[in-house]
Parts: structure tokens; C-alpha cells; sequence
């Protein structure tokens, strides 16, 4: 036990000392949690819209008024032929193509229809479809208004059914991406922080030659790996600590379930990104090796983890990959406690499979770092 | 001349003999353009929905049946009564329920409305959102069913067309990201962690009091990592055209060019990282660390810069990525050539310039 205390205190005078790291440990991940958290938004707002109106009437201009006046759409420009438009969206400066021809006003008051075009750049096609689902809006709504204006009393007489549907909006009525993003970044920049101090800490000394002055030393395998590994810990829930404390202040991210659960989970967790580290050191011989299949593997997570879409919508197989990313555990359990307020019941198919991971990479660690020496 | 030739192969063979590295140089964008590719998507499958159905009659019957068959959706849980929600949305196994009301049926002939509530956990709202716009255009349909064709207003009707990408493919959206994200973080890294490995290891002052001129010795330190970015780019494209059907609409030539220039920006970056480290470590963490999460979240590889702060939208300009992936869709999707995307040009050139420049004052700081 005394052995353990003084690496640990050998690895966190190390880490303490490196003044030109501590800046980077400290204030890059939560400066980045403080900025990033307000990039992270699906909201499409702020649409550059334009329109070529080749009728001008009374009604074309009181569609085009149904955009202005929405707040999703920032009206630019009145093109006065298509061709001119269409160069505006290939150069970036509009986003959607309203034309109106120019018989609109005339067809729909005789035929009582008449067509629009819409052009939408679709580069974005996630962004496209909400756009589209926009417009559609806005224009049945003004079907709408001038259908009760202009239609006869015969539309009245036979009131049609209608299914009506209330949506509601649970945990996050205001639909606020932050609160949603900031959890799941906080958990991102925890893990690649552990996993690639961890990760490169002992292959380091592997590579300057340090490593087996250690090894002829009396310490034990488990001691030195322990005093290795600690500090990291430690730190990896000292950040958890200061990113939770700034959501709560700075996001105002509620914590509706309990804190100590959050602790928990944590806990186990980080063990499991630290076995990975050090089993990654284990498997290289220099720290550039150790980073490559760091960032590999993290850039995999990152993107697998349904912090920034859906797990759900990725094909059977993608599905069945996540089951080994230990990082969309931790998004769906921090959210879930933090957001919904789920217990300890709840979260424990997470909890067991995340432990059962720590055991297995720690036990491949130490057995793999045997085998090396 | 010959010296650095000389020192270039020098650097190349040292490169090259490191199987593992090599392996995962080449692997790792193979491996990670094929997972995203096809795993990485906003669109919205199978998303499993609750029933609470109080009325249990012959059209909300209907209703689920026509949710359940769209591809949207499947019926997960169904649940008795309001308390059950709850429950079920803790351990996050359903995204929504659709409660319908008592006498639905009934309602719906005699009242001519039948209510239904559709509950989402809200917690991630983008799903939540396409969730319910999904649902609300399906009852829509059933809707315009149950009326028939009777009673028609004035209408109009809206011709779309979706440019550049018609079937709203996620993949054509994401690979240019992932492409971008790839060469960016290799290129700084690679750089940065390679000169820093000589600082750390004390080799870097033997090859500064050789004849070589500092600057020579960054250049061919630089060389051979341009080099294996460029076969980098090569496979990413080839992999995006023939496995995903990525079009390459405007100029080979152009994008050819345009990559070059991002790998040289991307590597001046980890020129000037390297000047500020001292250990691989800071190296990677200021690379790595310090480079990623901005890289994938300002540069709109995922999320539209126009819906962010302004004050992100500004510091998004910074970012190099931002301006390849405007480079990279122009050239693939729109088929624009220089005309369209002189200025995004112009301002990697510039950032590639400014940082050269920079690194070249630190380096003579260093030595002096």
C-alpha cells in the first residue's frame, strides 16, 4: 500500500510540475465545453430565401409576405429571372428558390389551383427536408386563409373530420439543444483527456527508456499500474466535477436525477477508457504508434455514440458495432440521469455492461503487460 | 541540394519501416470513410413508438397500423394507462407515445375531431422534432382518406426540387466533412508529433548543427507526410465514388489542387504546433486535443454554421476546415469551378502563408 501511495505521489508531482501541460489539461476541455456547447445545434434557422415573383399580383405578394414575416426565414432578394437565382445558390448566397409563375393569380381565382416552384439546395439533405417541411407549412397555411376568404358557404355545410394532434414535448419542452449537447460533450472531452494522457503516459517511458529502470525495481506489476493509473482517475472526475458545475451554472442544465449515481457510473466508466489507454501502451512502442490508434479508435466513438445523430437511424450492423463503445454509454447515462431523472434500476443494464467492460480491458491490460516484460 | 534529397529518403525509409504505423496511416480512412459512410446519418428509421390507446376502436386501430407500416416507425411498448409513460421513458427504450382519447372513434363521427396526444422525449429535440412531423404528416394522409376527395378549396400546389443532391443523401453531406476531418487531424498531428519526437528525444539539435539550413530540416521532415496525405485524399475519393456514388461534378484538376493546398494549410498548422511543444505529449494533446471537437463542430460537417451564435460564426471563419468542405461540396455536388470559389481559395493560401511565416519567426526565436 505504501509502494502505491508514493508512485501516485511521484505521478501527480509529474503531472503538477509540467506547467506547460496544465493549461492544457485544465482549460482546453472546459473551455472547449463552454464554447462548442453553443455550435452544437440542429435548430435550421436563419434559411436564405429569394424569390423571382414573374406575377406580381396582390396574391404572390402575400405569399411572399407569409415568408417575410416567418422567423425562420431571412428574405435576401427578389431575382428577376431563374437563371440568375440559380447562380445566387451556386455561389452560396441562397439556400431556397421560391418562383411564382406568372399566372398564378389569375389560374387560382379561375381554377381555383395554381403552382409554385421551390428549389432548395439539398447539399445538407437532413437540412433540406426541414426547410421543405417549412415551406409546405407556411404555404398550407395560406391555403388556408384564402380558402375561408374566397370559397363559397358550401364549403361550410359539410365540416370535414379532422384527427387532431397535440404534440408534447417531455424533459425539454423548450426543445433546447444545449441542454441535450452539453452533457454529451462533457462526457467526449472526459474521455479523449483520460485516454490520451493514460494512453501515452506509459508508452512514454517505454520509449525514453525509463520503463525498465522501473521493472528492475521491487515494485509489483499491479502496484505500478495502480500508482499509474490513479492520478488519471482522479483527474478525469475532477474535470467530471468542473464540467458539471459549469453546465448547472453557465447552461443551466438541469439535474433532475442523483449525483452520487453520476459519480458512480463515472467511476467505472473512466476505468474502463484507462484500461484501454494503458492496453494501447502495451501494444506500441512509441508514443506516436499509441496516438494513432488512440485518435482511431476515439474518432469512431465519438461519431458512433449518438451524441450527434441517432443511434436508431444507423443501419442493423452499425447498431450492433456501438454495442463496444463505451462512450455511448456514458452519453445515454448522463443524459438520462441528468435529464429524465432516471434511478439506479434503470440505468443498470448500462452499469453492468460498462463494468464487465472494465474488468475485461483491465484484466487484458495487466495480462498483455506481463507478457511484454 | 543533395544533402536534403539525401535527408528526405532519410525520412521516407524511417516512415516506411514502421509497419504498424503504415497499417494504420492507410487503414484508419478506409475503415472510417466505410463505417460513416453507411452508419452516420440524420435520417430518422425504425424509431420504436408507444401506444396508449384508451379508445381501442376500429380507427385508432387504423392509425397505429398505418404508423407501424410506414418505415419510420415500429410499435414498441404498449402501456395501460398515463403513469407507465413515464417508466418506459426512463429506461429510454421508446422515443414517443401516441396516447389516443377515450371514444375516439365516436368523437371523431359525432363531434367531427378526435384527439390524439403525441408525447416525445424530448430530450434530444431533433428527433423529438422529426418525430412529430412525421407522425403529423402520416394522421395527415389518414386524414385526407377519411374526407375523401369532397370539398376542395383553392389550393396550391408546390413543385419541389432538391439541387445538387435530389435524393437528400446523407453520405453526399458527410463525406467531404469526413474527408476534411481526416486529412486535417492526420496532417497537423502527424507533423506536430514527428518534429516534437526530436525535440523530446535531443536528435533535433544534431540536425540543426548539420549543414542543413533549419528550414530544410522542417521541409523534409514536412515531405514525406505530404506525400502519404495526398494517397490519403486519393483513397478517400476513390472509396466516395465507387462505394457511395459521390459525384464529382466539376474539375479533377481543381480538387486536385484545392486538396493539396488544405494538406499544406493542415500541415503548417502542425509545423507551428511543433514550435510550441516540447513533448509528444503536448504535441498531440494541443493537436489532437485541441483540434477535433472545433474541427467536426465549426466547420459544418454536422451542424449548419448559420443556426449558431454569431460570435461562433465568426470564430468558425478561423477554422480551415470550414472553407475545404465549402471547396470540396462546390467542386463534388455543385460542379463550380474557380469562378464560384476564388475566395475560399484565396483564404487557405493566406492561413497557409500566415502560418508558414509564423513558424518560420519562431523557429529563428529558438535558436538564437
Amino acid at each position: 500500500m505504501k509502494t502505491i501511495s508514493y508512485i501516485i505521489q511521484k505521478e501527480f508531482r509529474q503531472i503538477f510540475r509540467n506547467k506547460g501541460m496544465l493549461p492544457i489539461i485544465f482549460v482546453l476541455p472546459l473551455l472547449q465545453l463552454i464554447i462548442l456547447s453553443n455550435a452544437a445545434t440542429f435548430d435550421i434557422e436563419n434559411i436564405k430565401f429569394s424569390y423571382v415573383d414573374h406575377d406580381r399580383s396582390s396574391t404572390s405578394r402575400a405569399l411572399i409576405e407569409n415568408f417575410e414575416g416567418s422567423p425562420y426565414f431571412d428574405v435576401l432578394h427578389s431575382f428577376p429571372s431563374h437563371s440568375l437565382a440559380y447562380e445566387a445558390m451556386e455561389k452560396g448566397k441562397t439556400d431556397v428558390i421560391l418562383e411564382i409563375p406568372s399566372n398564378f393569380h389569375t389560374r387560382l381565382i379561375r381554377e381555383q389551383e395554381a403552382g409554385v416552384g421551390v428549389y432548395i439546395n439539398a447539399i445538407d439533405g437532413s437540412k433540406a427536408g426541414v426547410e421543405s417541411v417549412y415551406i409546405n407549412k407556411i404555404i398550407s397555411n395560406f391555403n388556408r386563409n384564402i380558402s375561408t376568404t374566397t370559397a363559397g358557404f358550401n364549403q361550410l355545410q359539410n365540416k370535414p373530420l379532422e384527427v387532431l394532434n397535440v404534440p408534447s414535448f417531455w424533459y425539454n419542452n423548450t426543445l433546447n439543444y444545449k441542454i441535450f449537447m452539453v452533457p454529451g460533450i462533457l462526457v467526449l472531452l472526459v474521455t479523449m483527456l483520460t485516454l490520451f494522457l493514460s494512453g501515452m503516459n506509459i508508452v512514454r517511458e517505454k520509449e525514453i527508456g525509463t520503463l525498465e529502470q522501473i521493472n528492475v525495481t521491487p515494485i509489483k506489476k499491479y502496484q505500478f499500474i495502480i500508482g499509474k493509473l490513479f492520478p488519471f482517475w482522479a483527474l478525469g472526475l475532477l474535470i467530471m466535477t468542473i464540467g458539471l458545475l459549469i453546465s448547472r451554472i453557465i447552461f443551466a442544465v438541469p439535474i433532475v436525477g442523483s449525483i452520487p449515481l453520476i459519480y458512480l457510473f463515472t467511476s467505472v466508466y473512466l476505468l474502463v477508457v484507462l484500461g484501454m489507454g494503458l492496453l494501447i501502451s502495451n501494444y506500441t512502442d512509441t508514443q506516436q504508434q499509441a496516438m494513432f490508434i488512440a485518435w482511431f479508435f476515439v474518432v469512431i466513438f465519438i461519431l458512433m455514440s449518438g451524441l450527434f445523430t441517432p443511434i436508431e437511424s444507423m443501419p442493423d450492423w452499425a447498431q450492433k458495432i456501438t454495442i463496444l463503445n463505451p462512450i455511448r454509454y456514458f452519453v445515454e447515462i448522463i443524459r438520462m440521469v441528468m435529464l429524465k431523472g432516471s434511478g439506479f434500476k434503470d440505468i443498470l443494464p448500462q452499469l453492468s455492461i460498462i463494468s464487465g467492460y472494465a474488468l475485461v480491458m483491465n484484466a487484458l491490460a495487466v495480462w498483455s503487460y506481463k507478457k511484454t516484460n | 541540394m543533395k544533402r536534403f534529397i539525401g535527408f528526405v529518403k532519410k525520412e521516407f525509409y524511417h516512415i516506411f519501416r514502421d509497419k504498424r504505423s503504415m497499417f494504420i496511416l492507410f487503414g484508419m480512412p478506409i475503415a472510417q470513410i466505410l463505417l460513416f459512410g453507411f452508419a452516420i446519418t440524420n435520417e430518422i428509421n425504425n424509431v420504436e413508438i408507444g401506444i396508449l390507446d384508451k379508445s381501442k376502436d376500429n380507427e385508432t386501430l387504423k392509425i397505429i397500423n398505418k404508423i407501424n407500416a410506414s418505415q419510420y416507425f415500429t410499435i414498441g411498448n404498449v402501456v395501460e394507462n398515463e403513469n407507465e409513460i413515464e417508466s418506459v421513458f426512463r429506461k429510454g427504450e421508446v422515443k414517443a407515445f401516441l396516447v389516443f382519447e377515450k371514444g375516439f372513434a365516436e368523437n371523431l363521427h359525432s363531434l367531427s375531431i378526435g384527439k390524439i396526444q403525441v408525447i416525445t422525449d424530448a430530450t434530444e429535440p431533433n428527433t423529438a422534432n422529426t418525430i412529430v412531423n412525421y407522425i403529423q404528416s402520416i394522421i395527415g394522409h389518414y386524414q385526407q382518406e377519411l374526407n375523401g376527395t369532397t370539398g376542395k378549396g383553392v389550393q396550391i400546389n408546390i413543385e419541389t426540387r432538391m439541387f445538387y443532391n435530389p435524393e437528400l443523401k446523407s453520405v453526399f453531406n458527410f463525406l467531404p466533412g469526413v474527408m476534411t476531418v481526416i486529412l486535417m487531424l492526420v496532417s497537423a498531428m502527424m507533423t506536430s508529433i514527428s518534429i516534437t519526437r526530436e525535440k523530446e528525444l535531443g536528435t533535433m539539435e544534431i540536425l540543426l548543427v548539420s549543414p542543413l539550413k533549419p528550414f530544410q530540416v522542417v521541409l523534409g521532415k514536412v515531405f514525406p507526410y505530404i506525400f502519404l496525405s495526398i494517397i490519403n485524399a486519393l483513397v478517400i475519393l476513390i472509396l466516395g465514388i465507387t462505394v457511395f456514388g459521390m459525384p464529382i461534378e466539376g474539375s479533377l484538376v481543381l480538387l486536385a489542387f484545392e486538396t493539396v493546398l488544405f494538406i499544406i494549410t493542415a500541415l503548417s498548422l502542425g509545423i507551428l504546433i511543433s514550435t510550441i511543444a516540447e513533448t509528444q505529449q503536448a504535441a498531440m494533446m494541443i493537436s489532437l486535443m485541441g483540434l477535433m471537437l472545433p474541427v467536426i463542430l465549426l466547420s459544418e460537417f454536422i451542424f449548419p454554421i448559420s443556426s449558431m451564435p454569431e460570435i461562433l460564426q465568426y470564430i468558425s471563419h478561423i477554422i480551415p476546415a470550414k472553407w475545404f468542405i465549402i471547396i470540396l461540396k462546390g467542386i463534388m455536388l455543385k460542379g463550380v469551378g474557380l469562378m464560384y470559389l476564388w475566395k475560399e481559395t484565396l483564404i487557405l493560401i493566406i492561413m497557409a502563408v500566415f502560418l508558414i511565416g509564423l513558424s518560420i519567426k519562431k523557429y529563428k526565436i529558438r535558436l538564437e
